[in-house]
This record gives C-alpha cells, sequence and structure tokens, in this order.
C-alpha cells in the first residue's frame, strides 16, 4: 500500500473540511480571538514556568557530593531529572523513594527510610537534599518527624545532612522551590557553624533558579579579576557543564560543603535577583556575618556596573582595569551593533528576575519591551517592571501580562506583532505562527545547543545577546530582501 | 506563647468547649487566637456572634490562589479582643480537606498571624486525626500541647484512646505532649470516675468535669458562648475553672494508649459493659 492510500484509510473520529481547518486556523489570529482567549479563567495552556520540586533539585545539584533525593512518585522524579538533562544535554542524577498506592494510604515513611538507606550505601552521597513531589504534599507527611525517625533508626548516621523541604508541585514554581532548598541546604550545614570574630574574607554569591552555566563561570571570572575569594551558595556549573574523558563521575562538582558551613562567617553576601531567593535571603540577613545585600541579576551595562561597583565598595578594592577595559568594549560593540536593534519590538516571557533582566537589557538598546508576560507573577514584580518601563522612553509602548500563559502571549504576538520573543524553547510555537525569531535565553532550552554556556550576565552577556539578536535580525534581512537590496555590507 | 490543639470525637462539643475556656482565657485578661481546622468552620461563630465567616479557602476557592490573600481578609476579632480564624475546606465529598489545613496554616505563618503579643494559640480540630492534615497542627513548631473533649460515653472512649495513639506516634519524634482529658458530660453512669480512670490509664489527667448544663445551648442558640451571655451563671464559672486549669498546667505527658481488651475492660470495671458475658454480644434488646 503506498503512503497516499494509507492516509485514505485513516478514518477520523469527526473529520473535519479543510475549509474549516482553515476557517479556524485564520480566526485564532484574530482580535475576536484574543478577546476570548484573555477572558479565559478555569484553563492554563502552555504555561511559563515549572514545578517547585524542579527548582530544588536544581538547588541540590549545587553542592559537592550532594545527591538530590526525591520524596514522592517515581514519574515527577523522572520529570524533573529529565527536564534539566535536556536542557543541560549532561545526566542530572538523583533518586526517588518511588511511592506508590500504599504509601499514599499509609504515609511515605517507610519509603523514605527505605529510600534513604539505599540510596546512601549505593551512591555514598555527601549530603541528600529531600524535597517533595505532590503525593506527599497532600496527604500531608511530615518530613520533620520522618527524618528524625529515619536518623534514630540508623538509616543514614546521625551526623548526616539531610535538608529538607517541602515543595509542593501545585503551590508556587521552580524558583520557590529552588528557594526553599537553598535555604534549607544552608540552614542545615551552617548550624552550629558561626563563630564569633571569625571572617572568611570572603564573599558570598547566590545567584539564585539560573540554569546558565555560562553566567556562573563569568561571575567566577570577575571575581578573579577583583582577586576577591567568594563562595558561590549553590554551583551548578561544573554539575551541569562537565569535561568528557571517559570517566562517569556521579558528583562531577558543587561548591564544597565545607565552605557552604563556613559562608555564614562571610564577609559579604549578594543575593542576585531578589525573586528567585527571597525567603533564603531574608534568613541570611538574620543569620550571616558580614553585610548583606539582594541585587538585581545583572543584565546590560547599568546593572554590570552597580554590581561591580558595589562588590569594589564591599571589599575596598578598586574595579580592575581588564573589567573596565571589558566594559568599554561592550559600549563599543552596542554601539556598533545598535542600529540593528533600535526601534525594534520584542516579546519576552520568564521568571521574574531574569525578566526584568531583558526588560532593562533591552531599554539600554533602544529597543522596545512590548509584550511582557510571566505565568507566576506578583504584584510588586509588576510594579518593578512598570517603574523599569517608565524609566526610559523606549518603555512608554511596554505593556505587562501578569499570570498569563503562551497561549495568550500567541494571540498577543498575532494580533499586534513584535520583531521577535525573548524566552525559552516553550515559546517556538507562537514564534513560528508569528514568523518572528526566539531568543533561547531562558529555562528550560531542549531545542538549539551549547546556549547555556554562553554567559547572559555582565559585559560578556551584553556581547552575547547583542550578537545572537543583531546577526539574526541581519541573516533575516538577507534572507527575505530582493535581489537588488542583497548587499555586502550591512 | 503556648499553642494547644483540641482533639475528640465528633460531635462531643470541641468547639463549643473550645470557644467556651477561650472566652474564659479572654476574661482574665489572655491574648488568644483560634485557628479553626474543620471544613464546617463553626470553631469562632460563638466568639464571632456570626454564623460562617469568609475562610481561608472560601477566599482561595474564590480568588483560585491563595498568593492573593491578605492576612486581615480571613482574620476577624471576637470577643475579649481574640483572633479568629477559620481553615475552612471543601464541600463534603469532594476534594482533601487535610491538605486545606495545611495550606492555611502555612499561609498564617508566612503572613505573620502568630505574632507574639498572643498568649494563647488554639487549634479546634475535625473529629478525629483522620489523615496527615489534621496532625498538621501537631507538627514540629506548632502545638506541643493536646487536650482530648469526651464523655463517658463508649465511642467518645474509644475516640478518646485513638487520638493518644496518634499522640503517642508525634510525641516519639517532637516535643507533643497530652495535657489532658476534658470531660464534657453526658450524664452517663459513673462519668465522673469512669473518664478520671481512662485518663489515669493514659498516663493523664482528666483536667475538668464540665457538667451538662442547657444554658449552653441557650448561649448557642445566640450565637455566644456562656461567658458572654451568662457571666453570673455557674456553667460559665466551670468554663472559667477549665480555662484556669488550662493556664496552670503543667502536667503533660506522653500518652499510654490502651488495648483494645483494656479499654473494654475497664468499662466492665465500670459496669458499662458486663464482665465476661459473651452472650449479650450481638442480641438485640427484644430478643434478650
Amino acid at each position: 500500500m503506498s503512503a497516499t492510500e494509507t492516509a485514505a484509510a485513516v478514518k477520523y473520529v469527526t473529520p473535519t473540511p479543510p475549509e474549516e481547518i482553515a476557517r479556524v486556523a485564520e480566526w485564532i489570529n484574530t482580535e475576536e480571538y484574543k478577546e476570548k482567549n484573555f477572558a479565559r479563567t478555569s484553563l492554563v495552556i502552555n504555561p511559563a514556568h515549572a514545578c517547585q520540586p524542579l527548582g530544588a533539585e536544581l538547588a541540590a545539584h549545587g553542592f559537592e557530593g550532594s545527591l538530590p533525593f526525591v520524596h514522592g512518585s517515581q514519574g515527577c522524579a523522572s520529570y524533573y531529572r529529565s527536564t534539566l538533562n535536556r536542557h543541560f544535554r549532561e545526566p542530572a542524577p538523583a533518586v526517588s523513594d518511588a511511592m506508590t498506592e500504599d504509601g499514599a494510604v499509609f504515609g511515605g515513611q517507610n519509603n523514605l527510610h527505605e529510600a534513604l538507606e539505599n540510596a546512601y550505601t549505593v551512591y555514598k552521597p555527601k549530603i541528600m537534599p529531600i524535597f517533595t513531589s505532590c503525593m506527599p504534599e497532600i496527604i500531608g507527611d511530615d518530613l520533620t518527624a520522618f527524618i528524625k525517625n529515619a536518623k534514630n533508626k540508623g538509616c543514614v548516621p546521625a551526623d548526616f545532612p539531610l535538608p529538607y523541604a517541602n515543595t509542593p508541585s501545585f503551590n508556587g514554581s521552580h524558583i520557590h522551590g529552588y528557594d526553599a532548598m537553598l535555604l534549607s541546604i544552608l540552614q542545615t550545614l551552617t548550624e552550629g557553624r558561626q563563630i564569633e570574630g571569625r571572617c572568611t574574607g570572603k564573599l558570598n554569591l547566590i545567584a539564585g533558579f539560573d540554569a546558565n552555566t555560562g553566567n556562573y563561570r563569568e561571575y567566577k571570572r570577575i571575581l578573579k579579576e577583583f582577586g576577591i575569594p567568594y563562595t558561590f551558595l549553590a554551583d551548578i556549573s561544573d554539575t551541569f557543564d562537565s569535561p568528557l574523558d571517559g570517566h562517569y563521575r556521579i558528583y562531577p562538582g558543587g561548591t564544597k560543603l565545607e565552605d557552604a558551613a563556613d559562608s555564614i562567617n562571610g564577609k559579604a553576601t549578594i543575593a542576585l535577583g531578589s525573586y528567585s531567593t527571597a525567603k533564603t535571603f531574608t534568613w541570611i540577613k538574620d543569620n550571616f556575618a558580614g553585610k548583606h545585600l539582594a541585587m538585581p541579576v545583572p543584565f546590560g551595562i547599568a546593572k554590570t556596573d552597580a554590581l561591580l561597583m558595589k562588590i569594589s565598595e564591599l571589599f575596598g578594592k578598586p574595579v580592575p582595569e581588564s573589567l573596565k577595559a571589558e566594559r568599554g568594549r561592550a559600549v563599543d560593540l552596542m554601539t556598533d551593533a545598535h542600529q540593528y536593534i533600535h526601534g525594534k519590538k520584542f516579546a519576552v516571557y520568564g521568571d521574574p528576575d531574569y525578566l526584568l533582566g531583558y526588560v532593562s537589557f533591552l531599554l539600554e538598546m533602544g529597543a522596545v519591551p512590548y509584550h511582557i508576560l510571566c505565568s507566576k507573577g506578583t504584584k510588586k514584580l509588576e510594579k518593578e517592571l512598570q517603574a523599569l518601563l517608565d524609566s526610559s522612553m523606549y518603555g512608554k509602548e511596554g505593556k505587562i501580562y501578569m499570570n498569563k500563559d503562551l497561549w495568550h502571549l500567541r494571540s498577543l504576538v498575532v494580533t499586534d506583532p513584535v520583531d521577535a520573543m525573548i524566552g525559552d524553547t516553550h515559546g517556538k510555537f507562537a514564534a513560528r505562527d508569528a514568523k518572528i525569531p526566539l531568543f533561547r535565553f531562558g529555562f528550560p532550552n531542549f531545542d538549539r545547543v551549547n546556549l547555556h554556556r554562553s554567559p547572559l550576565i555582565g559585559y560578556q552577556g551584553v556581547l552575547n545577546m547583542l550578537s545572537t539578536i543583531c546577526n539574526k535580525f541581519i541573516d533575516i534581512t538577507d534572507e527575505t530582501c530582493d535581489d537588488r537590496h542583497f548587499e555586502m555590507m550591512r | 506563647m503556648r499553642q494547644i490543639a483540641i482533639y475528640g470525637k465528633g460531635g462531643i462539643g470541641k468547639s463549643t468547649t473550645t470557644q467556651n475556656t477561650v472566652a474564659g482565657l479572654a476574661s482574665i485578661g489572655k491574648k488568644v487566637m483560634i485557628v479553626g481546622c474543620d471544613p464546617k468552620a463553626d470553631s469562632t461563630r460563638l466568639i464571632l456572634h456570626a454564623k460562617a465567616q469568609s475562610t481561608v479557602m472560601d477566599l482561595v476557592r474564590e480568588r483560585g490562589t491563595v498568593e492573593d490573600l491578605e492576612l486581615e481578609d480571613v482574620m476577624k476579632i471576637g470577643y475579649g479582643d481574640t483572633k479568629c480564624v477559620e481553615s475552612g475546606g471543601p464541600e463534603p465529598g469532594v476534594g482533601c480537606a487535610g491538605r486545606g489545613v495545611i495550606t492555611a496554616i502555612n499561609f498564617l505563618e508566612e503572613n505573620g498571624a502568630y505574632t507574639p503579643d498572643l498568649d494563647f494559640v488554639f487549634y479546634d480540630v475535625l473529629g478525629d486525626v483522620v489523615c496527615g492534615g489534621f496532625a498538621m497542627p501537631i507538627r514540629e513548631g506548632k502545638a506541643e500541647e493536646i487536650y482530648i473533649v469526651c464523655s463517658g460515653e463508649m465511642m467518645a472512649m474509644y475516640a478518646a484512646n485513638n487520638i493518644a495513639k496518634g499522640i503517642l506516634k508525634y510525641a516519639s519524634s517532637g516535643k507533643v505532649r497530652l495535657g489532658g482529658l476534658i470531660c464534657n458530660a453526658r450524664k452517663t453512669d459513673k462519668e465522673f470516675e469512669l473518664v478520671s480512670a481512662l485518663a489515669a490509664k493514659l498516663s493523664t489527667q482528666m483536667i475538668h468535669f464540665v457538667p451538662r448544663d442547657n444554658q449552653v445551648q441557650r448561649a448557642e442558640m445566640r450565637r455566644m458562648t456562656v461567658i458572654e451571655y451568662s457571666p453570673d451563671h455557674p456553667q460559665a464559672q466551670e468554663y472559667r475553672n477549665l480555662a484556669q486549669k488550662i493556664s496552670d498546667n503543667k502536667m503533660l505527658v506522653v500518652p499510654t494508649p490502651l488495648e483494645m481488651e483494656e479499654l473494654e475492660d475497664l468499662l466492665m470495671e465500670y459496669g458499662i459493659m458486663e464482665a465476661e458475658d459473651e452472650s449479650v454480644v450481638g442480641v438485640a434488646e427484644k430478643a434478650a
């Protein structure tokens, strides 16, 4: 049978004439449909966020010898792992205590105990951060008691660190899970470690939920230029970007537990992104020695300047000449490139801290952040974004959409067009329908290689983002212009 | 701040006893918050004189998320400046009321409901400890003191013993302790002695024997506690005594729940069941 014959043999349950398909395809691009779409209340289609435990797992991967431990169902654990794995194209080793029907009825204590014992014996971790999927949260498993009992029973040694966080998926998003897990890890490791008068002289840097390993390496490079010792609180860069040398390492990187424990005696702590580590930062302010600051993720020149000057002030060290030169080069390349981005309209979506970064970067370039969408936002974020838009003449047209999803965004980009989108892979359908490019600066990125290795932060980030965006626009010109306008020079 | 959870068989009078006790504490100048942990949301109506207030879960249902809620939306002030919150929950037969309790208590914690000026927080918890959600009030860092409301009726005592089993589980890994049994009298035979004996077997005390009095119903019809409705009535004094005893109570124990046989022996000892008389089991009154 030929392919056409096979196709003809397929009987559709509800046959739809091609004219009807074409009519609906046309209709969903209309203003009328957009209104119906925005009136939608009981359904979310393609949200731009993931769930709490996924964020918790990312935080857990940022420590030396750490084996993330999911208290809950196996399928959930598999989802977090595969999402991280597809984004980084690296393994994400984690375990789950595989709660099933009986666990749901009797509570998950037995699962937790058995799995702790197994995982400890088989994978020899140094720490197992525990976080939860929905099921134990619904049935009300009491992790505090379960873990205490596990240690009393000897499932793991009494001094083995078992930080834990309640991370119900039906509440908050991946950034909240990241926050809860990081907080618990720090509380566990630093317990009893504060020493009066001791100062490590180090900067504690908290990157928040940031799945760009290049960003971590860039922060480290900046601090190296400064000559400032640091402790990264949750360093995932080697965990998810480890060399291929023929040896598999289950724990290829992460912040040393000793350094994390001593971070409580640091000279200063900077949390980058006030949304993704809000609770951790509040606790640090009350408990860590030294100075504490929450600053925006340094996207673009102004925010990078602010960070470098703050570091310089905190440590009494001038901004190194090398970084000053880098800044100069960044300004130069912005000038060279600005004509290709100036006035272009963008739709941006993603996590609160990244979103603020995209918007301020675009405004710096004279580009127009036009549709700004967050699928899990707050009034505080909305105000902060609005203030940012109000601060620039290029922000006047920008409109913020809080708690809307990527199907809403599709309506926006087809009815009120923009030149490009910035976000993550999930926006590719809307971008395709709107026939515009999508720049994958966010998480997760499943369909382009190596992007998470290019830093977006700092002056280097300005170079990377700008080159990616402007060259794409130039490509489009080359691909679409008529022969007469196909120029050598662009 | 002392956090206290009240448990007991359904319909035994937990909410009435809790609110009258709280009114008693308020009348001696204590600052109290009541957290109703029951989807029926009737733990605060006598203090607030209101049939049903907007519960945490009502507002969550309305707004679709707990994140947009403010504390003042759900916290009401009633008799004696008592702060009142109801967790609320789903309609009977759907959803998960236990998770509603978890959500509500997490919300209160995150939004600073537990202010240092409070002397007491009372959790009035639905029926038995049926699932993990209803044990939320006795997790670590929350209530460390539990009172069980019971009567001399057999099923109320079974329930009290069952709850003691639950407490034992939590007491072995945490700080929660049993503070005593509150006998809400039903005028059954030898009630005082029987509940005292059960308390002794559980290694605790019968902290107070609240006699049955119709004044409680008269006050309830007016949606008031007896203490507010008729402060000079002897029943009001009973509740004030109970409040004072709880306020002074130092006897906090890990309970020693009974096996079913022991419990039946106890009932026999007080003549509620006839000893060794297996012939009455399963035989109807007319047939006997």
